[in-house]
C-alpha cells in the first residue's frame, strides 16, 4: 500500500474521531446523542461489504487461474471483513442498549448481520477441515462465491422487506436524503473511506506476513528435509 | 441424464430410509404436541413444518455425494461432463425434495392438523422452495464431500446459504395460513424464484471447479 494513502487514512480518521464527537449533531426524535454511532457503526458495514466483495473477485480471480498468493488475498480480505462484521454487530449493539434497550432485539437486520456472519465463519471451518493445500484453496474458493451470493438476499433484500426499527426504515429518523443533515455527511464520507482504507492497509500487512512466514517454511524444510 | 435418475433410484434402501426419518420425525412431533386436535396454533404449524422438511431435505441432499464410493465418482467422471451431472443430479434432489415435501404435507394434515387455506400456492411454494435447497444443497454436499468430516460440515455450510430461501418460504406460509389474499404473497414469489435462478446458475458454473479433483 502506498505511503499517502496511509496518511491519508490516519488523517481522516483522526478527523473522524475529533469532529464525529465533538461537533454539534442534529437533534432527532429517540436518537438524539446516539445518532453519533453513525460515524463508527455503518462505516463498518460499509468496509464489511467492500472487503467481501474483494474477496470474492480475488476468489474468481483464483478460479481462473490459480496461484497461492491469490488464494492468501482471498483469505485474509475475507478475515479482516469478518472482523468489521464483529466490530459492526458490537457498536450496532452497544448503541441498540442505548435506544432499544436492550442489546438484541430480534430485528430482521440484526438477524441478517448475525447470518452474514455465520457464513464466513464456516467458510473458515470449512477451510480448517480441508488438509490439501490447492484443493482447500479451490473449494473455498467455490464456497466463498456461492455463500456471498446467498447472502446478498439476507441482508439487503429481506429486511427491507420487513418492518424494521432500525433507522431509515419503517419511519425512523435515518440514514436518507432528507433528514441527514448535510452537516453529517461532511463527517460520513470521510468516515467511510477512513475505515475502509484502514480495513485495506491490515490485509496488506497481513498478506506481508503471510507470504513472510511461507518464505521461512520453505527455507527450513530446505535446509533439513 | 436419465441413466443418472436410474442409478439413483437404485438405491431404494436410501428412499425409503429417508421416508421412514421423515415419518417419524412428524410421528414425534404429533406425541410430544399431546395429541388433542387444534391444540396448535398456526405459528407453531408452520415451525414444526418447515423444522421437519428442512431436517429431511439436507439429510437427503447430503446422500447425493457423500454416500458415494470413490469408483462410482471415477466412472461418472470418465461418462459425463460436469455440466450435466449437476443439472441432472439438482433435478434428481429437486423431485427428491419436492416428494419429500409433498409427503410431509399429507402426514401433516393426517396427524396435525391441515391450517392451510389457499392449497395451490402452498404447493407452488413447496415446489420452488424444493428447487431452490437442491440447487444450493447438491453443490455444497458435492464441496463438502471432499473434506474429511463430512457430515458436520454439511450442516454447517448449509444452513447460512439456505436460510434466505427458508425465511422466504416461511414468511409466505404464514401469508397462507393467514389466509390472504395471494396477491400479498406474489412478492416473495418473485424473490424465490430470483434466490432459485441466482443460486442454480452459480452451482452450474461452479461445479466443473470442485468436480476436478
Amino acid at each position: 500500500m502506498k505511503q499517502w494513502l496511509k496518511l491519508i487514512a490516519i488523517a481522516l480518521l483522526f478527523y473522524v474521531h475529533v469532529a464525529g464527537l465533538l461537533f454539534d449533531v442534529p437533534r432527532l426524535n429517540i436518537l438524539n446523542e446516539t445518532i453519533r454511532a453513525l460515524y463508527f457503526h455503518v462505516p463498518m458495514w460499509f468496509g464489511m461489504v467492500l472487503l467481501f466483495s474483494i474477496s470474492v473477485f480475488y476468489a474468481v480471480k483464483y478460479l481462473r487461474n490459480p496461484s497461492s498468493a491469490l488464494d492468501r488475498k482471498v483469505v485474509e480480505y475475507a478475515n479482516v471483513g469478518l472482523v468489521f462484521g464483529m466490530l459492526g454487530i458490537l457498536t450496532g449493539m452497544l448503541w441498540a442498549n442505548y435506544t432499544w434497550g436492550s442489546p438484541w432485539h430480534g430485528d430482521p437486520k440484526q438477524n441478517g448481520a448475525a447470518i452474514a456472519l455465520l457464513v464466513y465463519l464456516a467458510y473458515f471451518v470449512l477451510r480448517g477441515s480441508l488438509e490439501n493445500e490447492e484443493q482447500r484453496a479451490r473449494l473455498s474458493a467455490v464456497y466463498n462465491i456461492f455463500a456471498f451470493a446467498a447472502m446478498i438476499p439476507l441482508i439487503f433484500i429481506i429486511p427491507r422487506m420487513q418492518s424494521s426499527m432500525h433507522p431509515g426504515s419503517g419511519g425512523n429518523p435515518g440514514f436518507n436524503m432528507y433528514d441527514l443533515d448535510s452537516s453529517m455527511r461532511f463527517i460520513f464520507y470521510p468516515a467511510v473511506v477512513g475505515w475502509f482504507l484502514i480495513g485495506l492497509w491490515i490485509v496488506s500487512i497481513r498478506i506481508r506476513i503471510k507470504t513472510v512466514e511461507e518464505k521461512i517454511f520453505e527455507l527450513e524444510d530446505g535446509k533439513n528435509p | 441424464m436419465q441413466k443418472e435418475f436410474a442409478l439413483e433410484l437404485r438405491r431404494k434402501a436410501v428412499i425409503s430410509g429417508i421416508g421412514l426419518y421423515l415419518f417419524s420425525l412428524i410421528f414425534i412431533c404429533y406425541l410430544t404436541f399431546s395429541l388433542r386436535k387444534n391444540s396448535i396454533n398456526e405459528a407453531t404449524w408452520s415451525a414444526l413444518f418447515w423444522l421437519a422438511i428442512l431436517f429431511s431435505v439436507i439429510n437427503s441432499v447430503a446422500k447425493s455425494f457423500i454416500g458415494e464410493k470413490k469408483g462410482t465418482f471415477i466412472y461418472y467422471y470418465s461418462i459425463a461432463s460436469p455440466q450435466a451431472i449437476i443439472i441432472s443430479k439438482i433435478l434428481y434432489n429437486a423431485v427428491l425434495c419436492l416428494l419429500l415435501s409433498l409427503a410431509g404435507y399429507g402426514l401433516f394434515s393426517i396427524f396435525i392438523d391441515n391450517p392451510v387455506q389457499d392449497k395451490w400456492l402452498f404447493v407452488t411454494t413447496l415446489l420452488l422452495t424444493s428447487f431452490g435447497f437442491s440447487a444450493s444443497l447438491s453443490l455444497i454436499s458435492g464441496i463438502a464431500s471432499k473434506a474429511n468430516n463430512s457430515n458436520i460440515l454439511m450442516a454447517v455450510l448449509s444452513f447460512p446459504v439456505i436460510l434466505s430461501i427458508l425465511l422466504m418460504a416461511i414468511k409466505i406460509t404464514k401469508n397462507v395460513l393467514d389466509g390472504l389474499d395471494r396477491s400479498s404473497s406474489i412478492d416473495e414469489l418473485l424473490n424465490l424464484l430470483a434466490i432459485n435462478c441466482i443460486l442454480t446458475s452459480l452451482a452450474y458454473m461452479l461445479f466443473p471447479y470442485i468436480w476436478r479433483s
